[in-house]
């Protein structure tokens, strides 16, 4: 029950021939080599598994490789900017968001779309947004902080 | 954790090919919408569907329109998120936009449906107390051409619904909204979107001058076997002025109508006395209007 499908991958025209029930997770890790999205609970709770479908964050433990034909799919190795980490990279590295890393590539694509969106959130639309991104290590302080820190730079690049 | 076993997924374009599908290919198939429910009962709870149907190539299933008599389509897979976001909701229902982002995360509102969420017909879905309490319709199509019934009488149990295998939801239709539609979603849940509903309490209320209440919907869940109405609690708020006192009693009546069970999230007693408190406050923020509410509102941040 193999289907062919093309999906446009971090940037990138990509055909595949995938079996149509696995699921968009393991398509990346297991059979691209995609590892940097991570499996937390593999129901949806945990966001460690985030990617953007579609320009919007979604659940890759919950997508049917079936279902693809023609999306667009970023994931945490296309967030970089050219040879340049993200700003949202680099500001959870400056400022300590990121201690055992098991949340951090799916809380920087949540982090990533919540900027798209929202180039000036408050603490509170900050938490709300990654309120499906769990993190045990860090309490969540510094990752608020991070993501402030990047809508800043982003900001200023802008202007 | 578990992964599916190898299984065919259909992309049919229109709806008639979709039911035809599952006529031809028989029992044990499943309609496909945002699969966030679908695939956790693949992963968690071992369901083995034979086939899957995925309707979201079919188009005009999408999108939130209000139409020439006043009424809202809410196609059936327009997203959690797009209900949430939506202008139209925002400006006319906030009470359904507030029940939409109460649904998971982020990323299950970008990919959970509203037509997905009412055809899996769990007893403590979000949506379903704020629809029903603005007495949603629910429009059906199937090989013998389309029916609308109300979104009340399309759930029969946990999980179960009055539509036949190869029917399927395509549209919330909620009627016309009188100028003094007021209402109120208040989700009892300790751990708010990222837990399921202890209870659920919508009420939609038609005020006349702000005060005197034509007509009062009250629908509850999470508290029965499918969501329900509170009928005896409704009546007593008819032709009345909404006071504290009044609100109190149709709580304890709401409470004394609902039917909950006890299970790892609360006991049946512990759903029913919240069910009377919730309702008071629902009653009492609706007549109170937005943004002000009622001063006694749960305070979330525990």
């Amino acid at each position: 029950m193999k289907k062919k499908i093309q999906v446009t991958l971090n940037g990138k025209k990509t055909e595949l021939e995938v079996p149509s029930h696995r699921l968009l997770l393991d398509l990346l890790r297991d059979e691209i080599g995609l590892t940097g999205t991570k499996e937390g609970c593999g129901t949806g709770d945990c966001g460690a598994c985030t990617v953007l479908l579609n320009g919007k964050p979604v659940n890759s433990c919950l997508i049917f490789s079936g279902e693809l034909d023609g999306a667009d799919i970023v994931t945490i190795e296309g967030l970089k900017i050219g040879p340049e980490m993200h700003p949202v990279q680099r500001a959870f590295v400056q400022d300590g968001g990121v201690q055992c890393g098991y949340c951090t590539s799916g809380m920087l694509m949540m982090s990533k779309a919540l900027l798209d969106e929202n180039p000036d959130p408050s603490e509170d639309d900050i938490r709300f947004a990654i309120s499906g991104n769990l993190c045990r290590c860090t309490g969540y302080a510094k990752i608020v902080k991070a993501v402030q820190d990047a809508a800043r730079e982003l900001r200023n690049r802008r202007s | 954790m578990k992964r599916p076993e190898p299984l065919e997924i259909f992309q049919p374009t229109s709806l008639k090919a979709a039911s035809t599908l599952v006529k031809e290919q028989g029992p044990g198939g499943r309609f496909l919408a945002g699969g966030t429910d679908l695939v956790i009962a693949v992963k968690e709870k071992g369901y083995k569907p034979k086939y899957v149907v995925d309707l979201k190539r079919i188009p005009g299933l999408t999108g939130i329109r209000v139409e020439k008599d006043g009424s809202v389509t809410i196609g059936a897979l327009t997203t959690m998120h797009e209900v949430e976001t939506s202008p139209v909701v925002l400006n006319k229902y906030p009470f359904l936009a507030r029940s939409a982002a109460e649904v998971g995360s982020v990323q299950i509102r970008n990919r959970a449906t509203i037509g997905g969420n009412m055809a899996n017909a769990t007893p403590s879905a979000d949506v379903a107390p704020a629809l029903i309490a603005l007495e949603a319709k629910a429009k059906i199509s199937g090989l013998n051409g389309e029916r609308t019934i109300s979104l009340e009488e399309l759930f029969r149990g946990p999980g179960q619904t009055n539509l036949a295998p190869e029917e399927i939801l395509t549209a919330i239709v909620i009627p016309p909204a009188s100028s003094g539609l007021r209402g109120d979603y208040i989700k009892f849940s300790p751990r708010e979107m990222m837990d399921l509903a202890y209870v659920g309490v919508a009420v939609a209320l038609d005020l006349h001058d702000g005060k005197q209440c034509r007509k009062a919907r009250i629908a509850l869940g999470a508290v029965s076997p499918t969501p329900m109405r509170a009928r005896r609690a409704e009546a007593l708020l008819e032709n009345q002025t909404v006071t504290e006192e009044l609100a109190e009693k149709a709580g304890a009546e709401a409470a004394a109508e609902s039917k909950p069970i006890s299970d790892v999230r609360s006991s049946a007693d512990y759903r029913r006395e919240m069910v009377r408190v919730n309702t008071k406050r629902a009653l009492l923020n609706a007549v109170a209007g937005e943004p002000a509410f009622w001063v006694e509102r749960r305070d979330r941040r525990y």
